[in-house]
């Protein structure tokens, strides 16, 4: 995958079985968002294609990939909610999109999932901008589950979050899982959300600071071997810490 | 770090590069407003139509009121001299009229809109793009030129017409307000003098030609949104370009609308 030239992705080769929850983890600019992004169809890859539930999603035409993106739901790094709806306009959304259900029904289903993710039925007539940061993520979530998706996508859900509500949404993820068969891709740098939550972990390298011809996908096992993995880059990440990244950081920008 | 524009370097290399650039951006406008054009046949999605005309019809009406009030107090105010150097004062009416109603009216009510309508349109379309709104609605399920832009794109073609009727009315008020309060002009005089001026046909063709504003300034409003560049830079950049590129269309199409529909009056009613 590129932009203007500019490769992001190259070579990633990625099965998520059914029901599994992968977490995606990797420094800034290794491009974490860009590959959720091409999983839902919201990116083209320049060379390669998706495959969801044996179908090609990077053939489809736009119209049958609209179909196809109701399967997933989609936990946007800052929330992503629509300004200038309600709470209950919002995680309503894709009901009223999708059509066939009534208005009373669709209003039961909104407030069970708002309940789901600890939010009262007092929240549905505010605006976006009245709520806080977690409890925009958590309306995130409300309307990403409204249309009982196969498969989660979340994008750096944790990002921006006191230590409390992290760990809220940590237990959000695993209750979504397992309240139904969800298969996940979350995508974050927070150590404590991938050994909470993830069955799996693979973590990416950005493209330029790989030797020529290795793969930029550096670890793909569970936490426990993660936790184990003897590459200096991966224990680099795990653990937090800079080591020669300012100097390295200091030789590329003279 | 600071950014440093690709065309930074300003030398002639860059130049063939730009107008590649610029024929794509226009291939690419182009093929945005046939995209919108082709998803208006389409039901419009809940909740997206009313609040469009609201806010591009209704709230729109004021600022289109006083354009077209000055418009015609201005054109007054300009042409008093000559009138009066021909003694013929009384016709004053007939020319504010005719320039209101076939010409000014629509291009200066068309030009305010680009500017509230058109700029609104994009800065709003650009801030959904960076803050992820446009691709949660994809997530959703739902088009989002279908969702955003086709909405526009009807409320547009629909009341911008309508709002340069309200235009042409207070420019035709204003003309006379001038010239009868401030000038003195005998009021029966001045509309009797004004009456059978102005015909059907430029009624008509004051009304056609705002339709095709309407869905310019639509088109590229939107267009720009939904391209815009990242932070508030491209969000400010998006506004400014779809107010640019809205008025440098709108007077493009008023030159080629007014060449077309006088050859389609000269086939129609034939002189002799």
């Amino acid at each position: 995958m590129q932009f203007d030239g500019q490769q992001v992705l190259h070579a990633v080769d990625l099965d998520v079985h059914r029901g599994q929850t992968v977490c995606v983890i990797g420094e800034s600019g290794c491009g974490k968002t860009v590959l959720l992004k091409l999983i839902i169809g919201l990116l083209r890859p320049t060379v390669g294609r998706v495959l969801f539930d044996g179908k090609v999603l990077t053939d489809m035409p736009e119209r049958e990939l609209t179909k196809q993106r109701r399967r997933f739901g989609f936990l946007f790094q800052g929330a992503a909610l629509f300004d200038s709806l309600t709470v209950y306009d919002n995680v309503a959304f894709g009901l009223h999109a999708l059509g066939g259900k009534s208005e009373a029904a669709i209003r039961e289903i909104v407030q069970q999932r708002l309940l789901e993710v600890g939010l009262s039925a007092s929240v549905t007539e505010k605006k976006p901008a009245e709520l806080s940061g977690g409890m925009k993520k958590r309306v995130g979530l409300a309307r990403a589950l409204a249309l009982d998706p196969e498969a989660m996508l979340y994008d750096e859900p944790t990002t921006g979050l006191d230590p409390i509500m992290t760990d809220v949404i940590n237990e959000l993820i695993l209750q979504t899982r397992r309240k139904r068969p969800v298969t996940s891709v979350v995508v974050t740098h927070e150590m404590k959300t991938v050994l909470k939550v993830a069955d799996r972990v693979v973590m990416l390298y950005p493209l330029a600071r790989l030797t020529p011809g290795e793969n930029q996908v550096l670890f793909d096992g569970t936490p426990d071997e993660l936790r184990q993995c003897a590459d200096e880059r991966v224990r680099q990440f795990v653990e937090g810490e800079a080591r020669d990244r300012l100097q390295e950081m200091a030789q590329a920008a003279s | 770090m600071a950014t440093v524009s690709k065309y930074a370097t300003g030398s002639a290399i860059d130049l063939p590069r730009r107008i590649a650039d610029s024929f794509a951006e226009f291939g690419d406008l182009s093929a945005f407003g046939g995209e919108v054009i082709a998803l208006t046949f389409r039901p419009p999605a809940r909740g997206a139509l009313v609040p469009a005309l609201y806010t591009i019809g209704v709230r729109s009406i004021p600022v289109v009121a006083v354009t077209g009030l000055f418009i015609g107090m201005v054109l007054a105010v300009q042409s008093y001299a000559q009138f009066r150097a021909l003694g013929v004062v009384t016709q004053l009416g007939s020319i504010i009229n005719m320039s209101v109603v076939r010409e000014l009216g629509p291009v200066l009510a068309a030009t305010m809109l680009a500017g509230r309508v058109g700029g609104a349109m994009a800065a709003e379309l650009a801030t959904m793009r960076i803050t992820e709104q446009i691709d949660a609605m994809a997530c959703l399920g739902t088009n989002p030129v279908h969702r955003l832009a086709a909405p526009r794109f009807i409320a547009c073609v629909l009341l911008i017409p309508l709002l340069t009727i309200v235009a042409n009315f207070m420019g035709v008020m204003g003309g006379a307000l001038v010239s009868t309060q401030v000038y003195n002009i005998d009021a029966h005089f001045y509309w009797q003098n004004s009456h059978g001026f102005v015909t059907l046909w430029d009624v008509t063709v004051g009304l056609i030609k705002p339709m095709f504003f309407g869905g310019a300034i639509a088109i590229i409003g939107c267009h720009r949104g939904f391209h815009s560049g990242s932070g508030a830079e491209g969000v400010g950049r998006a506004a400014t370009r779809a107010f640019v590129s809205s008025f440098i269309a709108i007077l493009a199409l008023d030159f080629f609308l007014a060449l077309f529909l006088n050859n389609l009056y000269a086939v129609l009613w034939p002189v002799g």
